[in-house]
C-alpha cells in the first residue's frame, strides 16, 4: 500500500532560530527544512529572519542573502536568477515553484520553504531527480527520422505546424508539475509523470518527427501514460503558464483517434 | 537494494500497450449514466408510493425492463472500471493487489447477472 504519513527518521523536527540584526524594521521570517545525511538525524525546520530593507525581491534573493550572511551551510540549487534554467525549482509557500520568479511579498505570513515534495532530499533544499531524469530518457527527448536532412537547409515545417508546439517547447524541466502530481507520488516508479510527458507530447505534436506512431506505443501504458487523472495540480503550479494536463490529454486524443 | 541503472528502472518491463480501451470506456460508460441516471432517478420517484403491482405492471414494459437493464449493467461496468483505478493507484504489488483486481470483475460480474436476473424475474416473470 501507499505511505500516507512519513516514515518516522524523515518528521520533520523544530530547528535552530536566527534572528534578524538589531536594528533590522522590515523582519520576514524564513521557515526553512534542512536536511543533512551526515548527521543521522531527522530532518528539522529552521528559522531564518530577514531584514528586507536590504535584502532582493525574489525567494531566491533571500535564500543567497542567508547562505552569504548568516548560514553558510544551507545548501539548495539556483543558476540563471531568471526563471530559465529551472534549477531553483523548491515547495514555497505550499506551491511548487522557482525561488527566482517568487515574489517574497506575494507570501502571507512566515515563508515556509521545503525542497520538491516526495523525491528523496539529497541535502536540504536538493532533491534527488535522478528517476525524473531517467524516465525522460526514456521517452526519447530527441527528433527520430528516417528521411534524411535536406542537404542544403534545416527540415522545414509549415507555421501552422510549428504552433503545435507551442505550450511545450518552453518547458524549462524543473519538475515543479513532476512533484506536485499526488498520482506520481503513489506510482513515480511507473507513472511518467506531467514534465515527462509533457515532453513526450512535444514530439508526438512534432511535424517533423517520423516516430509518432512508436512513441504513442511506447507510452500506450495503463501505468506510464494512464495513471494521469487530471487532478491538475500540475497546471496549476507550473511557474512557466505551461498546461501539462492538456499536453496528456493530447496524448490520449492521439491514442484514441488511432483506434478508430 | 537494487544496482540496476535508472533507464533500466524507468524502462521497466515496457509498454503493456493497453489501458486506452479502459480510458475510453471509462467515459463512454460515465457518459451514457448521465441519461440513464436521469431517467432511473426520475422513474423511481414516479414510482414512490406505488404497489408491487404497479411496479411490475411498470417493469413489465419493454422499453423501462430495458432501460432498467441497461442502467444496472451500465452501472456496474462504470464501478468495475473505477474500483480497479483505484486499486491500482494505492495498492502496490503483491497479493492484496491481484485479490482486489479478481475479486472486483468476479463481484461485478456476479451484481450484474444478480441484478439483471432480478429486474427480468419482476419484469417478465409469473
Amino acid at each position: 500500500m501507499v505511505e500516507f504519513a512519513l516514515p518516522a527518521n524523515s518528521r520533520v523536527q523544530p530547528g535552530k532560530v536566527h534572528k534578524a540584526p538589531a536594528g533590522a524594521t522590515r523582519v520576514k521570517v524564513f521557515k526553512i527544512y534542512r536536511y543533512d545525511p551526515d548527521a543521522g538525524a531527522n530532518p528539522r525546520l529552521d528559522s531564518y529572519e530577514v531584514d528586507l530593507d536590504t535584502c532582493g525581491p525574489m525567494v531566491l534573493d533571500a535564500l543567497l542573502k542567508i547562505k552569504n550572511e548568516v548560514d553558510s551551510t544551507l545548501t539548495f540549487r539556483r543558476s540563471c536568477r531568471e526563471g530559465i534554467c529551472g534549477s531553483c525549482a523548491m515547495n514555497i509557500d505550499g506551491s511548487n515553484t522557482l525561488a527566482c520568479l517568487k515574489p517574497i511579498e506575494d507570501i502571507q505570513g512566515e515563508a515556509r520553504i521545503y525542497p520538491l515534495p516526495h523525491m528523496p532530499v539529497v541535502k536540504d533544499l536538493v532533491p534527488d531527480l535522478t528517476v525524473p531524469y531517467a524516465q525522460l530518457a526514456s521517452i526519447k527527448p530527441w527528433m527520430q527520422s528516417q528521411t534524411p536532412p535536406p542537404p542544403d537547409r534545416e527540415r522545414l515545417q509549415s507555421p501552422e505546424e510549428r504552433e503545435k508546439l507551442d505550450g511545450l517547447w518552453e518547458c524549462i524541466l524543473c519538475f515543479c508539475c513532476q512533484t506536485s502530481c499526488p498520482s506520481y507520488w503513489w506510482n513515480g516508479e511507473r507513472y511518467l509523470g506531467p514534465a515527462v510527458l509533457l515532453q513526450a507530447a512535444r514530439w508526438i505534436h512534432d511535424s517533423r518527427d517520423e516516430y509518432t506512431g512508436e512513441r504513442l506505443d511506447a507510452l500506450e501504458d495503463p501505468f506510464k501514460l494512464y495513471r494521469c487523472h487530471t487532478i491538475m495540480n500540475c497546471t496549476r503550479t507550473c511557474p512557466k503558464g505551461l498546461n501539462p494536463a492538456k499536453a496528456i490529454g493530447s496524448i490520449k486524443e492521439k491514442l484514441v483517434e488511432r483506434r478508430f | 537494494m537494487s544496482l540496476r541503472s535508472p533507464l533500466g528502472r524507468a524502462r521497466g518491463l515496457g509498454s503493456a500497450k493497453s489501458g486506452t480501451g479502459h480510458f475510453w470506456m471509462q467515459r463512454l460508460t460515465a457518459i451514457a449514466l448521465v441519461p440513464l441516471a436521469l431517467w432511473f432517478a426520475i422513474s423511481v420517484v414516479g414510482l414512490s408510493g406505488a404497489d408491487y403491482a404497479t411496479a411490475k405492471a411498470w417493469a413489465g414494459r419493454p422499453v423501462n425492463a430495458a432501460l432498467m437493464l441497461l442502467v444496472l449493467l451500465t452501472a456496474v461496468w462504470h464501478a468495475i472500471l473505477g474500483v480497479q483505478v483505484v486499486i491500482e493507484d494505492y495498492v502496490h504489488g503483491g497479493a492484496a493487489k491481484w485479490f482486489g483486481l479478481i475479486a472486483t470483475r468476479l463481484l461485478g460480474g456476479f451484481l450484474a447477472v444478480f441484478m439483471a436476473v432480478s429486474v427480468l424475474k419482476v419484469a417478465v416473470g409469473g
